[in-house]
């Protein structure tokens, strides 16, 4: 099925100059906006100092991402899964699947790092609460594991049941909703943490995230539909626009 | 403060060389790198006005958050268009890794 | 004394990753430019150390190096892949050919 579609215009060499000008241009006069910039002082770091005990982390960074600016945090979840959902409407996953013979460097050396990769990131989940680390740095090394398996050919995608997979992706905003429907229903707003659970709220949170964002990154790198029994025996997949087999 | 005017400049740098590269370069990987690049700039001027001197003081961590949120944003996005990127080459019949070129025909079309 | 050395460091730094930037985006080869761009945000991560910023520090390295690296070199892969010829659209897949 070829879709044909006309040569693109290549850019006109012509331009350039302009182009050049214009980004000097507005160079400039960005420079002029950050050089009147007020340097010094003090920003909010005194008010978030001032917070700090109530807000359940000794982290400032950590205290502003998870409880100050909450609603953010739970928004970029959602923006994360969402880049997910796409990716997956778009393509089959590129899994080769032909690899009977994988290097035994890479296979060892995946065997040695991505249990490693996992204790790190549960140590910085946990470290996020006093130090820096925290959910997205947990997370992204979780994905970093997920990402060596799927180089390594390793059935990462394929070993894990489907329901657990879709269920692992959606934990993370799953549980941050529920908490702040939680804290809705208990306090009047969304994500006001009753005073005597914000510290353990965050921690399940963060981990939820952590696992969610792990999954959603190495689903990512596969670059597209998991080839599982989900997709194709109940409800075969078929692209826009073909007919059903 | 020069620590903070520095990073500053570095990151207008970031931007303006992304930006040149976005509508320059004809490549759409390099379009993507070019929006990364401006995009990291972005966030070394955000954190750049948040930095204060070792003694002078706590920093700011409310911009830190935000370059946080940005990053990881920022990869959804860089993920989902280079799919996309590759589903324009797959379904179109040009080439986008040689200017204009045709695709050559595959010696054993399936079905 | 100590503040000097700082400032050298710095300058060397943003030096590097001004360079560095430049070759990512004008380099002939874009495989190269991709390999670039994983080393750039590894400086970055320097960069972010020097500005007080640990948290963004190791989310640059783990995101920006270690994962949208690996997705550039995926993606130009596939596009390698499709250009000569070895793979058309998924439907040959989900025809039982891969």
């Amino acid at each position: 099925m070829k879709i044909r579609t006309k040569n693109r215009q290549k850019w006109q060499p012509s331009l350039l100059p302009l182009l050049l000008l214009f980004v000097t241009g507005l160079t400039a006069l960005l420079a002029q906006v950050i050089y009147v910039l007020p340097t010094g002082g003090s920003g909010l770091s005194g008010e978030v100092a001032q917070l700090q005990k109530q807000s359940g982390v000794s982290s400032p960074v950590t205290a502003v991402l998870m409880n100050f600016r909450g609603y953010d945090t739970l928004l970029e979840v959602m923006v994360l899964l969402l880049a997910v959902i796409g990716a997956w409407s778009l393509t089959k996953a590129p899994l080769s699947g032909k690899n009977d013979h994988p290097s035994p460097v890479l296979v060892t050396a995946v065997r040695l790092l991505a249990p490693l990769l996992c204790l790190v990131a549960m140590y910085l989940v946990w470290q996020g609460g006093h130090e820096a680390g925290g959910a997205f740095q947990g997370g992204a090394l979780l994905g970093g594991a997920g990402v060596l398996m799927l180089v390594a050919d390793l059935p990462l995608m394929q070993k894990i049941p489907a329901r657990s997979f879709r269920l692992g992706l959606l934990l993370g905003p799953i549980v941050f909703l529920a908490v702040a429907l939680f804290c809705l229903v208990m306090g009047g707003e969304l994500l006001a943490y009753p005073q005597r659970w914000v510290a353990s709220l965050l921690l399940l949170i963060e981990t939820a995230c952590a696992v969610s964002i792990g999954l959603a990154l190495a689903s990512l790198f596969a670059g597209g539909r998991p080839p599982d029994d989900l997709l194709d025996k109940e409800n075969p997949a078929v692209p826009y626009g073909e007919k059903k087999p | 403060m020069i620590a903070n005017t520095l990073y500053n400049l570095c990151g207008l740098l970031l931007f303006a060389m992304g930006l040149f590269a976005l509508f320059a370069c004809s490549h759409p990987l390099r379009k993507i790198l070019a929006v990364n690049i401006m995009s990291t700039g972005v966030f070394q001027i955000l954190v750049a006005t948040a930095y204060r001197p070792v003694g002078a003081g706590a920093i700011d961590p409310v911009p830190h958050a935000m370059v946080l949120t940005g990053i990881v944003v920022s990869v959804s996005v860089t993920a989902l268009v280079l799919v996309l990127a590759c589903r324009v080459q797959e379904t179109s019949n040009l080439s986008l890794l040689r200017k204009g070129r045709k695709i050559k025909e595959p010696k054993e079309r399936a079905g | 004394m100590t503040n000097n050395i700082l400032v050298l460091f710095d300058i060397v730094l943003i030096v590097t990753l001004l360079l560095l930037a430049w070759q990512v985006l004008a380099s002939e080869d874009i495989f190269s430019g991709v390999v670039l761009f994983i080393s750039f945000g590894l400086l970055m991560a320097l960069a972010w150390v020097r500005l007080r910023a640990p948290d963004v520090a190791l989310a640059e390295a783990a995101l920006g190096a270690g994962l949208t690296g690996p997705l550039f070199l995926s993606a130009l892969r596939r596009m390698t892949r499709i250009h000569k010829g070895e793979r058309r659209l998924d439907t040959d897949e989900e025809r039982g050919d891969g």
